[in-house]
Protein backbone atom coordinates (compact mmCIF):
# COMPACT_ATOMS: atom_id res chain seq x y z
CA UNK A 1 0.00 0.00 0.00
CA UNK A 2 1.04 3.57 -0.54
CA UNK A 3 1.06 6.07 2.31
CA UNK A 4 1.93 9.71 2.78
CA UNK A 5 3.43 10.92 6.05
CA UNK A 6 2.57 14.60 6.53
CA UNK A 7 4.95 16.33 8.89
CA UNK A 8 3.39 19.01 11.12
CA UNK A 9 4.98 21.18 13.78
CA UNK A 10 4.47 24.52 15.49
CA UNK A 11 6.80 27.51 15.04
CA UNK A 12 9.81 27.46 17.37
CA UNK A 13 8.98 24.06 18.80
CA UNK A 14 12.00 22.26 17.36
CA UNK A 15 15.73 22.86 17.85
CA UNK A 16 17.18 26.20 16.67
CA UNK A 17 19.64 26.24 13.74
CA UNK A 18 23.26 26.44 14.84
CA UNK A 19 22.83 24.37 18.01
CA UNK A 20 24.15 20.83 18.50
CA UNK A 21 20.47 19.72 18.78
CA UNK A 22 19.86 21.09 15.28
CA UNK A 23 22.75 19.02 13.87
CA UNK A 24 21.35 15.93 15.55
CA UNK A 25 17.88 16.74 14.16
CA UNK A 26 19.19 17.09 10.59
CA UNK A 27 21.21 13.88 10.99
CA UNK A 28 17.94 12.20 12.00
CA UNK A 29 16.41 13.19 8.67
CA UNK A 30 19.44 11.93 6.77
CA UNK A 31 19.26 8.60 8.60
CA UNK A 32 15.50 8.31 8.01
CA UNK A 33 15.79 9.01 4.28
CA UNK A 34 18.68 6.60 3.93
CA UNK A 35 16.78 3.87 5.78
CA UNK A 36 13.74 4.32 3.54
CA UNK A 37 15.88 4.10 0.43
CA UNK A 38 17.74 1.02 1.65
CA UNK A 39 14.48 -0.73 2.49
CA UNK A 40 13.07 0.13 -0.91
CA UNK A 41 9.95 1.81 0.48
CA UNK A 42 10.72 5.41 -0.51
CA UNK A 43 8.45 6.93 -3.17
CA UNK A 44 9.52 10.47 -2.45
CA UNK A 45 9.67 13.15 0.17
CA UNK A 46 10.47 16.83 0.40
CA UNK A 47 10.70 19.60 2.97
CA UNK A 48 8.48 22.63 2.32
CA UNK A 49 9.20 26.34 2.72
CA UNK A 50 7.45 28.09 5.62
CA UNK A 51 3.67 28.68 5.36
CA UNK A 52 4.48 32.41 5.23
CA UNK A 53 5.47 31.76 1.61
CA UNK A 54 2.18 29.99 0.78
CA UNK A 55 -0.43 31.31 -1.64
CA UNK A 56 -3.94 29.91 -1.61
CA UNK A 57 -6.09 29.81 -4.69
CA UNK A 58 -9.78 29.18 -5.26
CA UNK A 59 -12.33 29.65 -8.03
CA UNK A 60 -15.70 31.08 -7.05
CA UNK A 61 -18.38 31.95 -9.60
CA UNK A 62 -15.84 31.32 -12.32
CA UNK A 63 -13.47 33.92 -10.91
CA UNK A 64 -10.02 33.00 -9.65
CA UNK A 65 -9.12 34.45 -6.26
CA UNK A 66 -5.70 34.20 -4.71
CA UNK A 67 -4.84 34.85 -1.10
CA UNK A 68 -1.65 35.30 0.86
CA UNK A 69 -0.95 32.51 3.30
CA UNK A 70 -2.22 28.98 3.97
CA UNK A 71 -5.86 27.93 3.70
CA UNK A 72 -6.38 27.37 7.41
CA UNK A 73 -4.71 29.17 10.32
CA UNK A 74 -3.60 26.43 12.68
CA UNK A 75 -0.90 26.22 15.31
CA UNK A 76 0.83 23.32 13.60
CA UNK A 77 1.99 23.85 10.04
CA UNK A 78 2.71 21.35 7.28
CA UNK A 79 6.49 21.38 6.93
CA UNK A 80 7.19 18.45 4.62
CA UNK A 81 6.23 14.93 3.65
CA UNK A 82 7.43 11.46 2.79
CA UNK A 83 5.67 8.94 0.56
CA UNK A 84 6.09 5.23 1.18
CA UNK A 85 5.14 2.05 -0.58
CA UNK A 86 5.01 -0.59 2.16
CA UNK A 87 3.13 -3.62 3.45
CA UNK A 88 0.52 -2.18 5.80
CA UNK A 89 -0.28 0.53 8.34
CA UNK A 90 1.98 -1.05 10.96
CA UNK A 91 4.99 -0.74 8.66
CA UNK A 92 3.99 2.80 7.63
CA UNK A 93 3.79 3.82 11.30
CA UNK A 94 7.13 2.21 12.05
CA UNK A 95 8.70 4.12 9.13
CA UNK A 96 7.05 7.37 10.23
CA UNK A 97 8.43 6.94 13.74
CA UNK A 98 11.92 7.56 12.32
CA UNK A 99 10.97 11.15 11.34
CA UNK A 100 12.75 13.40 13.88
CA UNK A 101 9.90 15.97 13.96
CA UNK A 102 7.69 13.30 15.61
CA UNK A 103 9.51 14.13 18.88
CA UNK A 104 7.89 17.59 19.11
CA UNK A 105 5.39 17.81 16.23
CA UNK A 106 2.88 15.40 14.73
CA UNK A 107 3.16 13.04 11.78
CA UNK A 108 -0.15 12.34 10.07
CA UNK A 109 -0.03 9.02 8.20
CA UNK A 110 -2.66 8.59 5.49
CA UNK A 111 -3.21 5.97 2.84
CA UNK A 112 -3.01 7.25 -0.72
CA UNK A 113 -6.25 6.55 -2.55
CA UNK A 114 -5.98 3.69 -4.98
CA UNK A 115 -7.73 4.57 -8.22
CA UNK A 116 -6.40 1.55 -10.11
CA UNK B 1 -48.31 -26.66 17.92
CA UNK B 2 -45.61 -29.32 18.20
CA UNK B 3 -44.18 -28.12 14.91
CA UNK B 4 -44.08 -24.52 16.16
CA UNK B 5 -42.22 -25.57 19.28
CA UNK B 6 -39.76 -27.52 17.17
CA UNK B 7 -39.19 -24.48 14.96
CA UNK B 8 -38.55 -22.24 17.93
CA UNK B 9 -36.09 -24.75 19.40
CA UNK B 10 -34.28 -25.07 16.08
CA UNK B 11 -34.16 -21.33 15.70
CA UNK B 12 -32.60 -21.03 19.16
CA UNK B 13 -30.04 -23.72 18.26
CA UNK B 14 -29.11 -21.89 15.08
CA UNK B 15 -28.75 -18.57 16.87
CA UNK B 16 -26.64 -20.32 19.52
CA UNK B 17 -24.26 -21.85 16.95
CA UNK B 18 -23.87 -18.58 15.13
CA UNK B 19 -23.22 -16.72 18.32
CA UNK B 20 -20.66 -19.17 19.70
CA UNK B 21 -18.72 -19.52 16.48
CA UNK B 22 -19.09 -16.08 15.01
CA UNK B 23 -15.63 -14.90 16.07
CA UNK B 24 -13.90 -18.00 14.77
CA UNK B 25 -15.75 -17.94 11.44
CA UNK B 26 -15.27 -14.22 10.95
CA UNK B 27 -11.55 -14.52 11.70
CA UNK B 28 -11.14 -17.37 9.20
CA UNK B 29 -13.02 -15.37 6.57
CA UNK B 30 -11.03 -12.18 7.07
CA UNK B 31 -7.86 -14.20 6.76
CA UNK B 32 -8.86 -15.61 3.37
CA UNK B 33 -10.66 -12.52 2.04
CA UNK B 34 -8.16 -9.99 3.36
CA UNK B 35 -11.06 -7.61 3.88
CA UNK B 36 -12.78 -7.05 7.23
CA UNK B 37 -15.85 -5.38 5.81
CA UNK B 38 -16.44 -7.93 3.05
CA UNK B 39 -15.98 -10.80 5.53
CA UNK B 40 -18.64 -9.35 7.83
CA UNK B 41 -21.13 -8.83 5.02
CA UNK B 42 -20.50 -12.32 3.63
CA UNK B 43 -20.97 -13.90 7.06
CA UNK B 44 -24.24 -12.01 7.58
CA UNK B 45 -25.42 -13.32 4.20
CA UNK B 46 -24.50 -16.87 5.22
CA UNK B 47 -26.30 -16.59 8.55
CA UNK B 48 -29.43 -15.35 6.84
CA UNK B 49 -29.24 -18.23 4.42
CA UNK B 50 -28.67 -20.71 7.28
CA UNK B 51 -31.87 -19.61 8.98
CA UNK B 52 -33.82 -20.44 5.82
CA UNK B 53 -32.09 -23.70 4.86
CA UNK B 54 -31.63 -25.20 8.29
CA UNK B 55 -35.22 -24.50 9.28
CA UNK B 56 -36.27 -26.42 6.21
CA UNK B 57 -33.76 -29.29 6.17
CA UNK B 58 -32.42 -29.43 9.72
CA UNK B 59 -28.81 -28.88 10.80
CA UNK B 60 -26.05 -29.88 8.38
CA UNK B 61 -23.28 -32.25 9.47
CA UNK B 62 -20.86 -29.45 10.15
CA UNK B 63 -22.80 -26.22 10.67
CA UNK B 64 -19.56 -24.23 10.94
CA UNK B 65 -18.17 -25.69 7.73
CA UNK B 66 -21.49 -24.97 6.01
CA UNK B 67 -21.48 -21.34 7.15
CA UNK B 68 -17.88 -20.84 6.05
CA UNK B 69 -18.50 -22.32 2.64
CA UNK B 70 -21.66 -20.29 2.01
CA UNK B 71 -19.96 -17.14 3.26
CA UNK B 72 -17.05 -17.67 0.83
CA UNK B 73 -19.46 -18.10 -2.06
CA UNK B 74 -21.36 -15.00 -1.05
CA UNK B 75 -18.08 -13.11 -0.88
CA UNK B 76 -17.30 -14.21 -4.44
CA UNK B 77 -20.76 -13.00 -5.53
CA UNK B 78 -20.24 -9.69 -3.83
CA UNK B 79 -16.81 -9.26 -5.45
CA UNK B 80 -18.27 -10.08 -8.87
CA UNK B 81 -21.02 -7.53 -8.42
CA UNK B 82 -18.56 -4.96 -7.07
CA UNK B 83 -17.27 -1.91 -8.93
CA UNK B 84 -13.68 -2.85 -9.45
CA UNK B 85 -14.33 -6.34 -10.73
CA UNK B 86 -11.25 -6.62 -12.95
CA UNK B 87 -8.92 -5.64 -10.12
CA UNK B 88 -10.42 -8.35 -7.94
CA UNK B 89 -10.17 -11.23 -10.43
CA UNK B 90 -7.06 -12.73 -8.79
CA UNK B 91 -8.82 -12.56 -5.39
CA UNK B 92 -11.84 -14.33 -6.80
CA UNK B 93 -9.74 -17.07 -8.38
CA UNK B 94 -7.89 -17.65 -5.14
CA UNK B 95 -11.13 -17.81 -3.21
CA UNK B 96 -12.64 -20.31 -5.58
CA UNK B 97 -9.60 -22.55 -5.26
CA UNK B 98 -9.78 -22.30 -1.51
CA UNK B 99 -13.46 -23.08 -1.60
CA UNK B 100 -12.73 -26.19 -3.63
CA UNK B 101 -10.08 -27.36 -1.17
CA UNK B 102 -12.07 -26.79 1.97
CA UNK B 103 -15.38 -28.19 0.83
CA UNK B 104 -16.82 -30.50 3.50
CA UNK B 105 -13.87 -29.83 5.72
CA UNK B 106 -14.59 -31.03 9.27
CA UNK B 107 -15.10 -28.15 11.66
CA UNK B 108 -11.99 -28.75 13.77
CA UNK B 109 -9.96 -27.99 10.67
CA UNK B 110 -11.25 -24.45 10.50
CA UNK B 111 -8.05 -22.61 11.43
CA UNK B 112 -8.31 -20.49 14.57
CA UNK B 113 -7.33 -16.97 13.53
CA UNK B 114 -9.00 -15.23 16.47
CA UNK B 115 -5.75 -13.92 17.91
CA UNK B 116 -5.26 -11.89 14.73
CA UNK B 117 -8.86 -10.75 14.99
CA UNK B 118 -8.39 -9.56 18.57
CA UNK B 119 -5.22 -7.64 17.71
CA UNK B 120 -6.90 -6.04 14.71
CA UNK B 121 -9.98 -4.93 16.66
CA UNK B 122 -7.75 -3.47 19.39
CA UNK B 123 -5.32 -1.72 17.02
CA UNK B 124 -4.09 1.60 18.45
CA UNK B 125 -5.04 3.36 15.18
CA UNK B 126 -8.71 2.85 16.17
CA UNK B 127 -10.30 5.11 18.77
CA UNK B 128 -10.54 3.46 22.19
CA UNK B 129 -14.32 3.24 22.61
CA UNK B 130 -14.56 1.90 19.06
CA UNK B 131 -11.97 -0.78 19.88
CA UNK B 132 -14.22 -1.96 22.69
CA UNK B 133 -17.35 -1.99 20.52
CA UNK B 134 -15.60 -3.71 17.63
CA UNK B 135 -14.17 -6.42 19.89
CA UNK B 136 -17.58 -7.10 21.44
CA UNK B 137 -19.17 -7.26 18.01
CA UNK B 138 -16.53 -9.26 16.13
CA UNK B 139 -14.93 -11.53 18.72
CA UNK B 140 -17.77 -11.96 21.24
CA UNK B 141 -20.60 -11.84 18.71
CA UNK B 142 -22.75 -9.33 20.63
CA UNK B 143 -25.30 -7.58 18.43
CA UNK B 144 -25.00 -3.90 17.57
CA UNK B 145 -28.16 -3.33 19.60
CA UNK B 146 -26.72 -5.03 22.69
CA UNK B 147 -23.53 -3.00 22.47
CA UNK B 148 -25.51 0.21 21.94
CA UNK B 149 -27.53 -0.53 25.08
CA UNK B 150 -24.42 -1.26 27.13
CA UNK B 151 -22.93 2.10 26.18
CA UNK B 152 -26.21 4.03 26.39
CA UNK B 153 -25.92 4.85 22.70
CA UNK B 154 -28.54 4.66 19.97
CA UNK B 155 -28.47 1.66 17.62
CA UNK B 156 -27.85 3.99 14.70
CA UNK B 157 -24.91 5.76 16.32
CA UNK B 158 -23.33 2.45 17.35
CA UNK B 159 -23.91 0.99 13.88
CA UNK B 160 -22.20 3.99 12.30
CA UNK B 161 -19.30 3.77 14.74
CA UNK B 162 -18.78 0.11 13.81
CA UNK B 163 -18.98 0.68 10.06
CA UNK B 164 -16.57 3.61 10.21
CA UNK B 165 -14.12 1.39 12.08
CA UNK B 166 -14.40 -1.45 9.57
CA UNK B 167 -13.97 0.97 6.70
CA UNK B 168 -10.86 2.38 8.37
CA UNK B 169 -9.36 -1.09 8.86
CA UNK B 170 -9.70 -1.75 5.14
CA UNK B 171 -8.80 1.68 3.78
CA UNK B 172 -5.94 2.51 6.13
CA UNK B 173 -4.40 -0.94 5.73
CA UNK B 174 -4.56 -2.02 9.38
CA UNK B 175 -3.02 -5.50 9.11
CA UNK B 176 -4.81 -8.69 10.11
CA UNK B 177 -1.82 -10.01 11.96
CA UNK B 178 -0.24 -10.84 15.27
CA UNK B 179 2.25 -8.11 16.19
CA UNK B 180 5.96 -8.77 15.97
CA UNK B 181 8.02 -9.35 19.07
CA UNK B 182 9.31 -5.76 19.11
CA UNK B 183 5.72 -4.48 19.27
CA UNK B 184 4.27 -7.24 21.39
CA UNK B 185 4.30 -5.52 24.80
CA UNK B 186 2.66 -2.31 23.60
CA UNK B 187 0.08 -4.03 21.42
CA UNK B 188 -0.72 -6.62 24.09
CA UNK B 189 -1.35 -3.91 26.64
CA UNK B 190 -3.78 -2.21 24.21
CA UNK B 191 -5.72 -5.50 24.03
CA UNK B 192 -5.63 -5.99 27.81
CA UNK B 193 -6.87 -2.44 28.35
CA UNK B 194 -9.86 -3.11 26.09
CA UNK B 195 -10.73 -6.26 28.05
CA UNK B 196 -10.32 -4.46 31.36
CA UNK B 197 -12.54 -1.58 30.20
CA UNK B 198 -15.24 -4.02 29.07
CA UNK B 199 -15.20 -5.59 32.52
CA UNK B 200 -15.31 -2.23 34.24
CA UNK B 201 -18.21 -1.04 32.13
CA UNK B 202 -20.22 -3.99 33.42
CA UNK B 203 -18.85 -3.80 36.96
CA UNK B 204 -19.58 -0.15 37.65
CA UNK B 205 -23.28 -0.50 36.81
CA UNK B 206 -25.63 -1.72 39.50
CA UNK B 207 -27.84 -4.79 39.30
CA UNK B 208 -31.00 -2.80 38.68
CA UNK B 209 -29.54 -1.12 35.60
CA UNK B 210 -29.68 -2.49 32.08
CA UNK B 211 -29.06 -6.23 32.57
CA UNK B 212 -26.90 -6.28 29.42
CA UNK B 213 -24.19 -4.75 31.55
CA UNK B 214 -23.86 -7.94 33.62
CA UNK B 215 -22.98 -9.85 30.50
CA UNK B 216 -20.11 -7.43 29.84
CA UNK B 217 -18.27 -8.91 32.85
CA UNK B 218 -18.79 -12.42 31.44
CA UNK B 219 -17.65 -11.33 27.97
CA UNK B 220 -14.49 -9.76 29.41
CA UNK B 221 -13.62 -12.98 31.25
CA UNK B 222 -14.42 -15.02 28.13
CA UNK B 223 -12.12 -12.78 26.07
CA UNK B 224 -9.30 -12.92 28.58
CA UNK B 225 -9.55 -16.74 28.82
CA UNK B 226 -9.53 -16.96 25.03
CA UNK B 227 -6.49 -14.68 24.85
CA UNK B 228 -4.75 -16.78 27.49
CA UNK B 229 -5.45 -19.94 25.45
CA UNK B 230 -4.29 -18.37 22.19
CA UNK B 231 -1.17 -16.72 23.62
CA UNK B 232 -0.26 -18.88 26.63
CA UNK B 233 2.47 -18.22 29.23
CA UNK B 234 2.21 -14.44 28.98
CA UNK B 235 2.42 -13.09 32.54
CA UNK B 236 0.37 -9.94 31.94
CA UNK B 237 -2.47 -11.87 30.27
CA UNK B 238 -2.44 -14.29 33.22
CA UNK B 239 -2.29 -11.30 35.57
CA UNK B 240 -5.37 -9.69 34.05
CA UNK B 241 -7.28 -12.98 34.06
CA UNK B 242 -6.41 -13.45 37.74
CA UNK B 243 -7.54 -9.88 38.45
CA UNK B 244 -10.89 -10.35 36.68
CA UNK B 245 -11.54 -13.68 38.42
CA UNK B 246 -10.77 -12.13 41.82
CA UNK B 247 -13.22 -9.32 41.14
CA UNK B 248 -15.82 -11.77 39.83
CA UNK B 249 -15.44 -13.93 42.95
CA UNK B 250 -17.11 -11.09 44.91
CA UNK B 251 -20.07 -10.71 42.58
CA UNK B 252 -22.63 -12.23 44.93
CA UNK B 253 -21.33 -10.40 47.97
CA UNK B 254 -21.19 -6.96 46.45
CA UNK B 255 -24.87 -6.56 45.65
CA UNK B 256 -27.47 -6.87 48.38
CA UNK B 257 -30.97 -7.14 46.88
CA UNK B 258 -33.00 -4.01 47.50
CA UNK B 259 -29.97 -2.30 48.96
CA UNK B 260 -27.51 -1.86 46.11
CA UNK B 261 -23.74 -1.92 46.20
CA UNK B 262 -21.58 -2.87 49.13
CA UNK B 263 -17.96 -1.81 49.57
CA UNK B 264 -15.27 -4.43 50.15
CA UNK B 265 -15.34 -3.56 53.84
CA UNK B 266 -19.10 -4.18 54.12
CA UNK B 267 -19.24 -7.45 52.18
CA UNK B 268 -20.06 -10.81 53.74
CA UNK B 269 -16.85 -12.63 52.82
CA UNK B 270 -18.46 -16.05 53.18
CA UNK B 271 -20.38 -15.23 49.99
CA UNK B 272 -17.15 -14.94 48.00
CA UNK B 273 -16.57 -17.70 45.43
CA UNK B 274 -13.57 -19.44 46.96
CA UNK B 275 -13.09 -21.91 44.12
CA UNK B 276 -12.70 -18.96 41.76
CA UNK B 277 -10.30 -17.26 44.17
CA UNK B 278 -8.13 -20.40 44.27
CA UNK B 279 -8.06 -20.54 40.50
CA UNK B 280 -7.05 -16.88 40.32
CA UNK B 281 -4.31 -17.29 42.92
CA UNK B 282 -2.81 -20.21 41.00
CA UNK B 283 -2.83 -18.15 37.81
CA UNK B 284 -1.17 -15.26 39.59
CA UNK B 285 1.50 -17.60 40.99
CA UNK B 286 2.27 -18.83 37.46
CA UNK B 287 2.43 -15.25 36.19
CA UNK B 288 4.73 -13.99 38.95
CA UNK B 289 6.96 -17.05 38.44
CA UNK B 290 7.74 -15.83 34.93
CA UNK B 291 9.57 -12.87 36.48
CA UNK B 292 8.35 -10.18 34.11
CA UNK B 293 6.35 -7.84 36.34
CA UNK B 294 3.62 -5.65 34.91
CA UNK B 295 0.71 -3.47 35.99
CA UNK B 296 -2.01 -6.14 35.74
CA UNK B 297 -0.02 -8.64 37.82
CA UNK B 298 0.46 -5.89 40.36
CA UNK B 299 -3.26 -5.07 40.51
CA UNK B 300 -4.08 -8.77 40.79
CA UNK B 301 -1.60 -9.10 43.67
CA UNK B 302 -3.36 -6.24 45.48
CA UNK B 303 -6.76 -7.89 45.01
CA UNK B 304 -5.27 -11.24 46.08
CA UNK B 305 -4.29 -9.72 49.44
CA UNK B 306 -7.90 -8.58 49.90
CA UNK B 307 -9.15 -12.04 48.93
CA UNK B 308 -6.87 -13.73 51.44
CA UNK B 309 -7.89 -11.47 54.35
CA UNK B 310 -10.74 -12.52 56.66
CA UNK B 311 -11.81 -8.91 57.27
CA UNK B 312 -10.89 -5.33 56.41
CA UNK B 313 -8.91 -5.00 59.66
CA UNK B 314 -7.04 -8.25 59.02
CA UNK B 315 -5.95 -7.02 55.59
CA UNK B 316 -2.22 -6.62 55.00
CA UNK B 317 -2.40 -2.88 54.24
CA UNK B 318 1.37 -2.20 54.50
CA UNK B 319 1.94 -4.83 51.79
CA UNK B 320 -0.87 -3.30 49.68
CA UNK B 321 0.77 0.11 50.04
CA UNK B 322 4.06 -1.34 48.77
CA UNK B 323 2.27 -2.86 45.80
CA UNK B 324 0.63 0.48 45.00
CA UNK B 325 4.08 2.10 45.09
CA UNK B 326 5.28 -0.48 42.60
CA UNK B 327 2.17 -0.09 40.45
CA UNK B 328 2.67 3.69 40.37
CA UNK B 329 6.24 3.19 39.16
CA UNK B 330 5.03 0.83 36.41
CA UNK B 331 2.09 2.99 35.41
CA UNK B 332 2.08 6.49 36.86
CA UNK B 333 -1.55 7.63 36.83
CA UNK B 334 -3.62 9.77 39.16
CA UNK B 335 -6.15 6.95 39.64
CA UNK B 336 -3.39 4.68 40.96
CA UNK B 337 -2.18 7.51 43.18
CA UNK B 338 -5.71 7.96 44.57
CA UNK B 339 -5.96 4.26 45.45
CA UNK B 340 -2.54 4.47 47.04
CA UNK B 341 -3.81 7.32 49.22
CA UNK B 342 -6.59 5.05 50.48
CA UNK B 343 -4.00 2.39 51.34
CA UNK B 344 -2.09 5.09 53.21
CA UNK B 345 -5.24 5.90 55.17
CA UNK B 346 -5.77 2.22 56.01
CA UNK B 347 -2.21 1.87 57.33
CA UNK B 348 -3.13 4.67 59.75
CA UNK B 349 -1.29 7.55 58.09
CA UNK B 350 -4.28 9.91 57.86
CA UNK B 351 -2.09 13.01 57.54
CA UNK B 352 -0.19 11.63 54.52
CA UNK B 353 -3.44 10.53 52.86
CA UNK B 354 -4.91 14.02 53.31
CA UNK B 355 -1.91 15.76 51.82
CA UNK B 356 -1.89 13.39 48.82
CA UNK B 357 -5.55 14.24 48.14
CA UNK B 358 -4.93 17.96 48.49
CA UNK B 359 -2.17 17.59 45.91
CA UNK B 360 -4.42 15.87 43.36
CA UNK B 361 -7.49 18.07 43.85
CA UNK B 362 -7.25 20.22 40.73
CA UNK B 363 -6.44 17.21 38.54
CA UNK B 364 -9.26 14.95 39.77
CA UNK B 365 -11.92 17.59 40.55
CA UNK B 366 -14.42 16.00 38.11
CA UNK B 367 -13.70 12.37 39.14
CA UNK B 368 -16.36 10.90 41.42
CA UNK B 369 -14.11 8.39 43.27
CA UNK B 370 -11.82 11.27 44.25
CA UNK B 371 -14.59 12.89 46.28
CA UNK B 372 -15.71 9.57 47.77
CA UNK B 373 -12.12 8.97 48.94
CA UNK B 374 -11.86 12.56 50.17
CA UNK B 375 -15.03 12.02 52.23
CA UNK B 376 -13.73 8.77 53.76
CA UNK B 377 -10.43 10.36 54.72
CA UNK B 378 -12.13 13.44 56.19
CA UNK B 379 -14.47 11.19 58.20
CA UNK B 380 -11.48 9.31 59.60
CA UNK B 381 -9.82 12.64 60.45
CA UNK B 382 -12.97 13.79 62.27
CA UNK B 383 -13.69 16.68 59.88
CA UNK B 384 -17.40 15.96 59.35
CA UNK B 385 -18.20 19.25 57.61
CA UNK B 386 -15.57 18.50 54.95
CA UNK B 387 -16.77 14.88 54.68
CA UNK B 388 -20.41 15.91 54.08
CA UNK B 389 -19.42 18.37 51.41
CA UNK B 390 -17.24 15.75 49.68
CA UNK B 391 -20.05 13.15 49.71
CA UNK B 392 -22.35 15.77 48.22
CA UNK B 393 -19.92 16.40 45.37
CA UNK B 394 -19.45 12.64 44.80
CA UNK B 395 -23.24 12.16 44.59
CA UNK B 396 -23.49 14.99 42.05
CA UNK B 397 -20.83 13.37 39.87
CA UNK B 398 -22.07 9.79 40.12
CA UNK B 399 -23.54 8.14 37.02
CA UNK B 400 -25.16 5.19 38.76
CA UNK B 401 -28.29 5.02 40.90
CA UNK B 402 -26.85 2.30 43.18
CA UNK B 403 -23.70 4.26 43.71
CA UNK B 404 -25.62 7.42 44.61
CA UNK B 405 -27.66 5.47 47.14
CA UNK B 406 -24.51 4.02 48.69
CA UNK B 407 -22.87 7.45 48.94
CA UNK B 408 -26.03 8.99 50.45
CA UNK B 409 -26.14 6.18 53.01
CA UNK B 410 -22.51 6.88 54.00
CA UNK B 411 -23.27 10.57 54.29
CA UNK B 412 -26.35 9.82 56.43
CA UNK B 413 -24.15 7.92 58.90
CA UNK B 414 -22.22 11.08 59.69
CA UNK B 415 -25.17 12.54 61.63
Amino acid sequence: MRYIALIYSGDNTGPAPGTPEWDEFMDGYRIATQTYEERGVMLGGEPLEHTKTATSLRIRDGKTETMDGPFAETKERLGGFYMFDCKDLDEALELASLIPTAKFGTIEVRPIMDLG
Amino acid sequence: MAKDRQDTALHATIIGIIRDDRGRLLAALIRSLGDFDLAEDALSDAVESALVHWSRNGLPNSPQGWLLQVARRRAIDRLRRGQRFSARVPDIEMLMEEEEETRNMPEDHIPDERLRLIFTCCHPAIEEKTRIALTLRSVCGLTTREIARAFLDTDIAMGQRLSRAKAKITTAGIPFSIPERSDWDARRSAVLTVIYLIYNEGWTAGAGEAPIRDTLCDEAIYLCRLLNDLAPHDPEIEGLLALLLLMASRRKARLRPGFGLLSLEEQDRSLWDHALIDKALRLLDDAVGRQAPGPFQCQAAIQALHSEATSNDETDWPQILLLYDRLYRLKPSSVVRLNRAIALLETGDIRAAQSELEDMRSELEAYQPYHAADAEIATRAGDLVHAKRAYGRAIELSQSEDERRWLAMRRGRLN
